[in-house]
């Protein structure tokens, strides 16, 4: 054998000091450690994760005003390549990835055989037989297991590559400054290849706060160059690395949806009424009909046929301006019609916006006559509110500048 | 001669448990135990100055929440405390290790298989559910198909209802899950040896079956749904060893006018008229009552304790063929200093938890084969704790108290009956493969004890030692326990009533049986459970 390579139980060895660190640290940890005044730390997904480096109102504004450097490598990726990559990944998924050409990204689902979602992600065309998909929660049982008859290798490399997501007005001044030459090139949901040290970085439009932006991935021995990198090109546009919280209120804004904090994930429900089919979560458009067989197809086309959807994921406007987080849901402030999964004052679009999920008929027949009953709690006593909700479409705010080709400066 | 209103046979956990309730709800109760202490099985024993040994059993999961309210337990000094979780140590000399922390768990898992690393979410939300639907009817009386009072009738409408919230295919998994192996369950899941092997432990503990014997993955169930201060599944030790349930038990007992009378050992149950009328002692005491309560498990009971004249033949015959079969021995140890485990790091949390050297299921199964032939497991598999880690009150510091649970041990040896030279040969399976995983473990020991099932049968009175009071199989569950037709606690005798784990939900210290039995006597002598409060919702 050879001496170089390390057998599966020598590596299997060197990995149990993990219990040493049970949270993981990210491959930008050295610099969101430096960049942290508040230690506001939470659990990503087992990665040690910034709720807030210095304060999540005013990041905020580094993603609305100039651009914010968020850390997502604790992202769950993986790694489908082989000739019937696409083949599979078809079958897997809501919509026809035919259709996604090479450096291109799309966002989609995927569910089991009942219908009800597993996931929500994005998926990479990083070349005809190679893709990423990236997501919340972990699937490789699964993916393993549905990827039977096709001859296509799945790999989980959470770990392994590292990611940003730099998004904001100034987005692209600072990735043109850092030197990406051509980068002004990618439209949404565009990914290109870019030099950096001795291997590539790739970099695609997209993002999960509705504002121009792009997200970076490069293998984790290249991260903290990476970062250095777009952090002293940043500096000039006042760049700002940001915690979760400020991200949160953006991709409220713009009206995304997160797993198991919107929606119950079917292999996460304990409870058989939780799970959700894609018409239910507002996910209906990603469903196509007309590509050949995927999971779940005949249970929601069946679902739709026989109208036997039971709820619907809705965007509500709140009167007043106290966010309305967890709140029920009423019809004629009497009937329980849903809960309010996630809610914000939104400093962009100066309105007190909310995602809810209803039970039909709510939602779909009655519109009208909606209502949620807010507890604020207020030194120690809730303040209950019964207010008027009206159903909006999302996004909540549509900017210009997230689709503008080429990219704005500012 | 005294006269009381109920005689519980035998002061075991469930016993004391149906005392006490009775006692609170204004009868006149006497617990009668042949040994010098109570306990049964759930027992602190100081065997070696200095050491108190959980002699019997020896971690707590199972021991109902609202029981310990209802009785004030915690105020009799019973405090339960979660451990971390364990470790599976291989013979290439690593380990796999199982954290309370969901992605420490996770990255484990992911040294030995990155799938199953991931699908152990998957695993853990299906036996989840199945916990979710069993644990609500732990404290439900079984309905009796062969009584179909209206009572019966709306026990199988809540029973059909609990399974009606499940999805059709849930349903399926249901009755999947409640017959097959969990060698053939785990590999649903698994691909990994040493993870299957872990998880399947909790498959044949207190089992004469192997891991690819049909009716398992129940038995794991049984060990999961159990809690911890709300935590589902969690396991604790009981601090003072488990004879601090017990001990909490006989004092709420006490402190309500109860009377516990040791060695008073029962030699027999007294019957007339179909009626029992009281018990006599091995002494030659009678001691009258209306109405009998034994602890004793079915076998004991039923073949031992009362003439069968009195009974049904076909009820004598399915007691008799009840499966209660010895399976398991124990091994107690009181050390001089803590055991070291080269393969586990500096600090490890899994030395506070349960550890085993079984690393595949093949060689669980190679030791269910010794015991078929009648031989103990040349290749034991151990559940091996250390309590002393976290528990101070039970060796003074430094030195630890291990318990090794043992299995297979038969209870006869090819037919013949064990005597002191196997056991110790025995013991010295035990000792010897520890050793292999702890250099100088020999040394480290002060004083052993060695529990055959012919020692456990002696002492505690469990039938072939039997931990269990009956196996835990499907055919042995819900209104076929221990009896079909005699699912409710009561027995062919009037005033005779059972409320050891022979009965509905089955073994463990869990206490149910033996609060479902004062429920169902205290509904004959129409009196209301006002002690007993609703069993926890589960939501």
């Amino acid at each position: 054998m050879n001496a170089m390579t390390k057998s599966a139980a020598e590596l299997r060895r060197a990995a149990r000091n993990h219990i040493l660190a049970p949270r993981l640290e990210s491959p930008f940890h050295d610099r969101l450690m430096a960049l942290s005044e508040v230690n506001d730390w939470y659990n990503w997904a087992g990665y040690k994760a910034p709720h807030a480096l210095f304060d999540g109102e005013l990041e905020y504004f580094a993603i609305r005003s100039t651009a914010a450097l968020f850390d997502i490598s604790p992202m769950v990726k993986y790694r489908i390549a082989g000739p019937d990559a696409e083949r599979y990944l078809n079958r897997l998924t809501l919509r026809d990835v035919r259709k996604l050409g090479v450096n291109r990204v799309h966002y989609t689902a995927w569910c089991d055989d009942h219908g009800h979602v597993l996931d929500d992600g994005t998926l990479f065309r990083l070349g005809k037989n190679e893709f990423r998909l990236c997501c919340q929660e972990r699937h490789l049982p699964w993916l393993l297991d549905s990827a039977f008859g096709f001859a296509v290798d799945i790999h989980e490399e959470t770990e392994e590559i590292a990611g940003l997501a730099l998004q904001g007005p100034t987005s692209y001044a600072v990735l043109r400054d850092a030197g990406f030459a051509g980068v002004e090139q990618l439209k949404p949901f565009h990914i290109g290849a870019f030099p950096h040290e001795d291997g590539d970085v790739t970099i695609s439009r997209t993002g999960f706060t509705g504002d121009l932006g792009y997200e970076l991935f490069v293998p984790r021995a290249r991260a903290l160059s990476l970062w250095d990198r777009v952090w002293r090109a940043g500096a000039p546009h006042t760049i700002r690395a940001i915690g979760y919280g400020a991200l949160n209120q953006a991709r409220i804004e713009a009206g995304f949806i997160v797993a198991n904090t919107d929606f119950v994930t079917a292999e996460g429900a304990l409870r058989a009424d939780r799970v959700r089919m894609p018409d239910e979560i507002g996910l209906d458009w990603l469903v196509d009909p007309d590509k050949p067989n995927f999971n779940g197809r005949r249970a929601i086309l069946d679902a739709r046929r026989n109208q036997s959807l039971k709820h619907i994921l809705v965007g509500l406007e709140i009167e007043g301006n106290i966010p309305a987080e967890h709140a029920i849901v009423y019809h004629r402030q009497k009937h329980e019609a849903g809960l309010v999964t996630a809610a914000i004052w939104s400093p962009t679009a100066k309105r007190n916006i909310a995602i809810a999920s209803l039970e039909r008929p709510y939602g779909s027949k009655f519109t009208e006559d909606l209502w949620v009953e807010i507890y604020a709690m207020r030194e120690l006593k809730y303040q209950k509110l019964m207010k008027r909700a009206k159903i909006v479409p999302r996004p909540f705010v549509r900017l210009a500048r997230r689709t503008a080709s080429p990219p704005g400066l500012t | 001669m005294q006269k009381y209103d109920a005689l519980i046979v035998g002061g075991g956990h469930n016993g004391l448990v149906a005392a006490c309730y009775l006692q609170r709800s204004g009868l006149n109760v006497a617990v009668l135990e042949k040994n010098g202490w109570v306990g049964g099985a759930a027992t602190s024993r100081e065997l070696t100055p200095g050491f108190l040994y959980s002699n019997c059993s020896y971690v707590c999961s199972l021991f109902r929440p609202e029981i310990m309210r209802d009785l004030e337990l915690p105020k009799h000094g019973l405090q339960v405390i979660a451990y971390e979780g364990g470790a599976v140590f291989t013979r290439d000399g690593d380990y796999l290790a199982s954290y309370r922390d969901h992605d420490s768990h996770r990255r484990e898992f992911a040294r030995y298989s990155k799938r199953d690393a991931e699908a152990y979410e998957r695993y853990a939300r299906d036996v989840t559910r199945q916990c979710r639907f069993i644990q609500p009817l732990l404290m439900r009386t079984a309905p009796d198909p062969f009584g179909f009072r209206p009572r019966d009738l709306s026990e199988f409408l809540y029973l059909a209802r609990k399974f009606g919230e499940f999805s059709p295919q849930e349903m399926a998994e249901t009755l999947r899950f409640w017959t097959m192996s969990i060698s053939d369950f785990l590999d649903e899941y698994f691909e990994t040896d040493v993870i299957k092997a872990y998880l399947a432990l909790s498959g044949i503990i207190g089992t004469a079956l192997g891991p690819m014997s049909p009716g398992t993955a129940y038995v794991l169930l049984h060990h999961y749904m159990g809690e911890v201060d709300g935590s589902v599944g969690a396991w604790g030790y009981a601090r003072g060893g488990m004879g601090a349930v017990t001990q909490a038990l006989a004092r709420s007992f006490e402190a309500s006018g109860g009377t516990i009378r040791t060695d008073a050992e029962v030699s027999k149950i007294l019957t007339r008229g179909g009626r029992t009328t009281g018990v006599v002692l091995a002494n030659g005491d009678e001691v009258s009552a209306r109405l009998v309560v034994s602890n004793a498990d079915v076998k004991r009971t039923f073949l031992k304790l009362v003439d069968e004249d009195t009974l049904p033949g076909d009820f004598v015959h399915r007691v008799r063929h009840f499966k209660m079969r010895g399976s398991s021995g124990k091994v107690n140890i009181a050390l001089d200093s803590l055991p070291a485990f080269p393969a586990l790091p500096e600090g490890s949390s899994c030395i506070r938890g349960d550890m085993h050297f079984t690393d595949s299921i093949e060689r669980m199964e190679r030791a269910y084969d010794d015991w078929k032939a009648g031989r103990w497991s040349a290749d034991p598999f151990l559940d091996m704790v250390i309590p002393t880690t976290l528990d101070p009150t039970m060796a003074s510091p430094g030195k630890h108290f291990m318990s090794c649970f043992v299995q297979y041990c038969p209870p006869k040896l090819q037919g013949r009956d064990w005597t002191d030279a196997d056991r110790d040969a025995f013991a010295e399976t035990v000792i010897g493969q520890i050793a292999d995983y702890s250099p100088g473990f020999r040394e480290r020991i002060v004083h052993m004890e060695v529990r055959t099932p012919r020692e456990i049968e002696n002492e505690v009175g469990l039938t072939e030692g039997n931990i269990f009071q009956g196996e835990l199989t499907f055919d042995q569950l819900l209104f076929n326990r221990p009896v079909p037709g005699y699912a409710q606690y009561r027995s062919p005798i009037s005033g005779l009533y059972m409320c050891g784990s022979s009965t509905h939900p089955g073994g463990g210290v869990m206490g149910a049986p033996g609060r479902n039995a004062a429920a169902e006597i205290l509904r004959d002598l129409k009196r209301s459970p006002e002690q007993m409060s609703k069993a926890h919702d589960v939501i």
